[in-house]
């Protein structure tokens, strides 16, 4: 169940493609037991910015609230120590 | 600093957790990044901290440049530490121009455990911590 999940990158992940719209969104986090979001992992941070390097609205991830706040910290943290890019096109 | 309790409430320091990433600009030679990087261990410990774990990136590639430099080295210090002494370990950072960025974090009871199942190398069955292994080689 966790493992097809890693094969999709970028926005494919995200419900956006007409026939997933209908499937329900969940909260990866509370789904497969991710406590702590690493900001120095930027690969998996990745996921949660489109590619202009902004993080991407909850209304496209389904993340929950709590985990959202924590993406949004790490992905803060590693725009510091310029593990992931403030702005830039196609960064993925 | 013969006993080391973590936390009981007697006049015992209360020791947390924390972890520091510091970039060290790339002009460094490699035994003036060892100097800089043992300078800082001693100030961990001199200090009453006690050092968990360290890491070294080596030279990497910045997002984006950093004082018109871009790569830097990463280095990671997991410590325990009284509260007070991450400022002064900040302020050793900021004096320091061999170094062009750093940040401190809190670790929490389970970003604790991450680090420890990192260490352990539980996370190295995925495809992406494969992959960032390949690339450090």
């Amino acid at each position: 169940m966790a493992k097809p999940q890693k094969k999709y990158t970028g926005s494919s992940v995200f419900n956006t493609t007409p026939d997933a719209a209908q499937r329900k969104k969940y909260c990866r986090f509370k789904k497969n037991g991710i406590k702590y979001i690493d900001y120095k992992d930027a690969n998996f941070l990745l996921k949660f910015v489109n590619d202009q390097g902004k993080i991407l609205p909850r209304r496209l991830t389904g993340t929950s609230l709590k985990f959202q706040r924590k993406i949004s910290q790490a992905v803060k943290r590693a725009r510091h120590i310029a593990v992931l890019p403030f702005t830039g096109d196609m960064i993925k | 600093m013969a006993t080391k309790t973590t936390k009981t409430k007697e006049e015992s320091v209360v020791l947390n957790n924390y972890e520091s990433v510091i970039i060290f600009t790339p002009v460094l030679s490699e035994e003036q990044l060892k100097d800089a990087v043992a300078k800082y261990r001693k100030i961990i410990t001199e200090n009453g901290g006690e050092l968990i774990h360290e890491e070294n990136w080596g030279l990497t590639k910045l997002a984006y440049p950093i004082q018109k430099k871009t790569t830097g080295f990463y280095h990671i210090y997991e410590y325990k530490a009284p509260a007070s002494f991450v400022s002064t370990f900040e302020l050793a950072f900021r004096r320091d121009e061999r170094i062009m960025r750093f940040l401190s974090t809190v670790l929490d009871k389970h970003s604790i455990q991450y680090n420890v199942r990192k260490r352990n190398g539980e996370f190295n069955q995925g495809k992406n911590a494969t992959k960032q292994q390949e690339a450090k080689k």
